[in-house]
């Protein structure tokens, strides 16, 4: 139901990144860019390089060759932090929460960058710190009733659900205010209901926020739905780039990953 | 009770002067409150007054006239509620409707009463209506409440309820007496709404009630419970439900009480404990829940928690009741329940979110003795009520200190109820329907001509003169002897032991009554392990004597229970069996609602009905079972056939 959505300039790009652990060669002369405001898939089969991509865009691996640009300023290398710093948010394959911590806790931490105040003034928590604290909370509190999950504010995340526990790791990423979101593997382990409506999530998230989002997703159909164009990495080389009927029509991708269609 | 009587507005009877009256009499009390972003948002009586008056006129800027129907879908949200209101102050009529039933369910209401305005909660119910608007192309103007996700919406029907109060506020400014005039055209006699019966035999009916009915109807609950401004509901039943109409809309604006409206269905119960309502309307299935997480909680707790609980639940069962209905029970009972009150039943109550509740009701259905002893005897005073949308609820009540396990109460003040011949209860009550909607048909069968509902319910009044409600009319039998069968009311008596899954009752033109047993595999397979009792399958289970035994108790009981009532005491069951497989909707024994179809297994099983009243002791039969991937197959067993325990009236066996 959602109108068409508007892709505008080049947000990120990444340029002839090559990137090798020991002899083993994860990815190898891989360059695309993601639009503002677009909803953008890296898909390949096991081992292709797709979660290495994302850990090279927010700069947990550093790439031996190769440079990525984000909002025009070129890098030869991230760090997590700056790009954190600079609204790169991300969710992990495998659930990386506290888990003794509750929903709304949790979330709280994604707002922590945007934390003003000392160490000191938050141990005590008067003045500046609260006021920043309460602005904190009422962010939070948006993002709770954004992906509805009302209900859990209070719960423990280790008491939680798998498919839950995925939207309360989107939660923390959104807390953030990203401009970038970087989702990897969100849909994994889910069942169908739990799919569809995390794929509503992701689209309400891109619509509402007008986050630009890159995602992996093994799913066929949630990614043929949902995103505007797809990158296809096979052995750590692209072998394919488009939009999801140029993907499914290519000879190279269908050889590689798809399979023929009966 | 003077504050009621001027709170309540003696003689108003139109819902948008009542609220009127409230917003000039305690303007700036809390009238309703809603969580959001995690925090309590309310709303002064004054402030809902206000953000009525900007709705109606913002409606009748877009064409809404009197005698139009709104139809309102969403979750119980105050903006919602108040659209209500605002429509009744044009002559309008509020039509709300389930926001869980699907497009097409929708589509036959939005036809049948001829909708043109709808005003929703969010972009689902938006998605929903549109989806129909091609098969629908009446509806003209949705308003919706929630924006989100509806920002690249751009059919023409759509208006935003912020947009609409806008324009509302703008033509009232130019038309300053506008919204007075059109209240001033409201009449007691108009209908205030319209309410769907479930449609669970044929279609939907609308149900169409007056100002003046429901309004009569909300102040005789008032009156007989004391409500006042000072009580507090959780508002979270659907708002299409006669009951929340009732309770959070037409007694609320009655008696001035604050309606809450949680954050969101699955919030409700911890919505429950932050309000701590005085006052708490739910189905049994609801009280029902809310023990089982309790239960669940308990089996978890530490060994010394559970101990005292179970020792303090004892003391409770044997002497909760009475000291609440304040009968005599022995001095050391009495200083344990206060010990159990302190450590126990307290806390529990606050787990519960009822610390602080005057008078719960439940009704719609027969509620499980377990259970209504649980709420009773830690001190939350549970009553059973009786009424149908038809009738506004307002039939018969249980008042504090005579509420009974299986009875409903008494009529209520202004309501005059009689038994037909054929036990039908009919009721004549101030909150009459006044029609059902475009169906004179309907309502001139349901409706006798002088002036009585037929409630399509058999019931009789017992020795106390509490009405009892056993069937539906239509279910109901004769044995031989011309007394009472009602199959169902024996049924569900059976159906409240745990050990009993299903029961099916014979005795229509017999003798005597005859009972099919289905155990449940799981309670009865955890009952059989305590006991180390080895045991193949359901199959070897239902054959076991002791399993027989077992159901001969459970049966005696229900006999003694039969037997304290005269009208009843014929229809004690004298022999049962206990049947080899368990009736199943997949082959055709039961409804998809789970509701035994008497008729067909009666049929199916003809023989054992023969060998249950020809007297043999056992039946050898042979059924053919479908299996859920489609194969078909039988199951052979010898059914053993025993005699129940009966008692004679009026001896009551304790």
């Amino acid at each position: 139901m959602t109108g068409q959505r508007k892709t505008g300039e080049v947000m990120l790009s990444v340029e002839n990144i090559a990137l090798s652990f020991g002899g083993v060669r994860a990815l190898s002369d891989v360059s695309f860019d993601v639009r503002e405001g677009e909803v953008r898939a890296i898909i390949g089969p096991n081992g292709a390089g797709k979660s290495s991509m994302l850990n090279v865009i927010n700069g947990v691996y550093h790439p031996q060759q190769g440079n990525i640009s984000f909002r025009g300023e070129m890098r030869h290398r991230m760090d997590p932090h700056r790009a954190a710093a600079q609204g790169i948010a991300r969710t992990f394959q495998n659930i990386a929460l506290f888990k003794g911590m509750t929903v709304l806790d949790n979330i709280m931490t994604g707002r922590n960058l945007k934390m003003r105040s000392s160490l000191f003034e938050q141990a005590i928590y008067i003045g500046r710190n609260r006021r920043e604290e309460l602005a904190h909370r009422a962010k939070v509190e948006e993002i709770i009733d954004f992906l509805q999950i009302e209900h859990i504010r209070k719960t423990p995340v280790g008491r939680l659900p798998y498919g839950l526990q995925k939207r309360v790791e989107l939660a923390r990423a959104l807390a953030a205010e990203p401009t970038l979101l970087l989702l990897d593997e969100p849909m994994a382990g889910m069942n169908v209901e739990e799919k569809q409506d995390m794929c509503r999530f992701i689209l309400d998230v891109n619509d509402e926020f007008g986050t630009t989002i890159v995602l992996i997703e093994h799913d066929m159909g949630v990614v043929m739905d949902i995103c505007d164009r797809i990158v296809v990495l096979d052995y750590g080389r692209k072998i394919g780039d488009g939009t999801p009927d140029e993907i499914r029509n290519n000879k190279a991708v269908i050889d590689a990953y798809l399979g023929v269609s009966h | 009770m003077a504050q009621s009587e001027t709170i309540s507005g003696g003689s108003i009877d139109t819902f948008p002067l009542l609220l009127l009256r409230h917003a000039r009499q305690q303007g700036n009390r809390t009238a309703i409150r809603e969580k959001d972003l995690g925090i309590w948002q309310s709303w002064t009586w004054g402030q809902v007054a206000n953000e009525v008056r900007a709705l109606a006129c913002g409606l009748a800027t877009q064409g809404f006239r009197r005698g139009m129907n709104l139809a309102i879908i969403g979750d119980n949200r105050p903006r919602l509620y108040w659209s209500f209101t605002a429509a009744q102050c044009l002559g309008g009529v509020p039509v709300p409707m389930y926001q869980d039933a699907v497009a097409q369910e929708m589509l036959f209401l939005l036809d049948n009463a001829e909708i043109e305005y709808a005003i929703v909660e969010d972009q689902e119910q938006v998605d929903k209506l549109l989806e129909i608007l091609p098969q629908y192309p009446n509806l003209k103007h949705i308003f919706y409440d929630d924006p989100r996700g509806l920002r690249n919406y751009r059919q023409p029907q759509l208006m935003s309820y912020d947009r609409l109060r806008e324009i509302g506020r703008e033509f009232d400014r130019k038309d300053l007496g506008f919204f007075e005039r059109a209240v001033g055209d409201v009449k007691p006699a108009d209908t205030c709404v319209m309410l769907y019966t479930s449609g669970t035999t044929g279609k939907p009916k609308g149900v169409c009630h007056t100002h003046a009915g429901f309004i009569a109807a909300a102040r005789g609950d008032v009156e007989f419970d004391g409500f006042n401004p000072s009580d507090e509901v959780l508002s979270y039943l659907p708002m299409a439900w006669v009951g929340d109409h009732l309770f959070s809309y037409a007694q609320a604006l009655v008696a001035g009480f604050t309606v809450n409206c949680p954050e969101s269905s699955e919030t409700a119960m911890n919505d429950l404990r932050e309000i701590g309502p005085t006052y708490y309307f739910a189905p049994p299935r609801v009280f029902e829940n809310l023990l089982t997480t309790v239960m669940i909680r308990m089996d978890d707790a530490s060994r010394i928690k559970r101990g005292l609980f179970h020792y303090f639940m004892g003391v409770a069962q044997r002497s909760g009741m009475q000291i609440m209905d304040r009968k005599p029970v022995p001095l050391l009972d009495r200083l344990l329940y206060f010990m159990g009150g302190l450590l126990i039943y307290g806390p529990l109550r606050n787990i519960l979110g009822m610390s602080r509740i005057r008078v719960a009701y439940t009704g719609g259905a027969a509620i499980g003795p377990d259970l209504y002893r649980f709420y009773r005897s830690i001190g939350i005073n549970l009553k059973q009520l009786y009424g149908q949308t038809e009738t506004s609820v307002y039939v018969c009540k249980q008042p504090d200190g005579r509420a009974k396990l299986d009875s409903v109460g008494r009529p209520l003040p202004g309501v005059e109820i009689r038994i037909a011949g054929n036990g039908e209860v009919q009721v004549r009550t101030p909150g009459m329907l006044k029609e059902y909607y475009k169906r004179p048909d309907a309502t001139a069968e349901s409706i006798s001509a002088d002036g009585y509902f037929l409630t399509g319910d058999a019931g009789f009044f017992d020795a106390d003169g509490d009405l009892k409600i056993i069937d539906r009319a239509s279910d109901v039998g004769m044995l031989a002897d011309d007394s009472i069968f009602a199959p169902q009311f024996i049924e569900n008596k059976l159906k409240f032991f745990p050990y009993i899954k299903e029961a099916v009752c014979f005795g229509d033109r017999r003798d005597m009554v005859c009972a099919f047993i289905n155990i449940d595999l799981q309670a009865v397979g955890n009952w059989a392990e305590k006991r180390n009792m080895p045991y193949t399958g359901y199959l070897d289970l239902t054959s076991r004597p002791e399993v027989y035994d077992l159901m001969l108790k459970c049966i005696a009981q229900v006999n003694a229970d039969l037997a304290g009532e005269a009208t009843l005491a014929g229809s004690q069951v004298k022999r049962f069996l206990i049947l080899h497989k368990e009736l199943d909707a997949d082959d055709d024994e039961l409804t998809r609602t789970r509701k035994v179809r008497r008729g067909f297994v009666a049929q199916k099983y003809a023989p054992l009905v023969d060998a249950l009243y020809s007297g043999q002791s056992h039946c050898r039969i042979a059924t053919e079972v479908k299996f859920e991937d489609g194969r078909r197959g039988t199951i052979e067993a010898d059914i053993v056939i025993r005699d129940a325990k009966t008692n004679l009236y009026p001896a009551r066996a304790a």
